[in-house]
């Protein structure tokens, strides 16, 4: 069942507070999705464990009701002072 | 463990490089599995797979095995190394060929 970007938005946010998130829809369907999400949290986790933290915020949609969600994890980068 | 969390075990036991995914790697049956058997190609190792199309056990008990909700999944020597996002992105930094490299 499709989903609306907004949502999966939403979700992440809740449980990923400072979550900096980017979603596209990638099939125009509401079914295949690409998200980049930066947070902080991530520091020190492996990739595995940041993308099953997504997968935890979505409470199990991933792979059921949500067909494709691309993942793509990242640590903001402090600013280069020059 | 149940009788397909046993079954998936002795596949990751068994095989250094083992991709479970959907169809096999001269037809992979999905976007994401046909990535990551490219991906393992372009490596030029060789890997074994697991079509979890034909076995809704093996379909349904991996996504516990590793707590992971989708397919594909790579493990190697033993290891959850992540779906075709994560392959990717350490494909392309290098960390892959280095890990199955360095293991296999």
């Amino acid at each position: 069942m499709p989903m609306a970007a907004s949502e999966i938005e939403r979700l992440i946010k809740a449980s990923i507070p400072d979550a900096e998130v980017t979603i596209r829809d990638l099939a125009g369907d509401g079914d295949h999705y690409a998200a980049r999400v930066v947070s902080r949290s991530f520091e020190g986790m492996s990739r595995i464990r940041q993308h099953q933290a997504i997968y935890a915020a979505l409470g199990g949609r991933v792979g059921g009701e949500l067909h494709a969600l691309q993942l793509e994890t990242a640590v903001p980068q402090p600013e280069i002072n020059q | 463990m149940s009788d397909a969390q046993n079954r998936i075990d002795e596949l990751v036991k068994n095989n250094d490089v083992v991709l479970f995914m959907k169809g096999t790697a001269l037809f992979p049956q999905c976007g994401f599995s046909s990535r990551a058997v490219a991906i393992l190609d372009r490596l030029g190792v060789s890997y074994e797979t697991v079509d979890v199309l034909q076995d809704p056990e093996i379909r349904q008990g991996i996504k516990q095995y590793s707590d992971w909700p989708t397919v594909p999944q790579l493990y190697v020597k033993g290891e959850f190394v992540g779906g075709s996002d994560i392959m990717m992105e350490m494909f392309e930094s290098g960390e892959l060929q280095q890990l199955i490299g360095a293991k296999v």
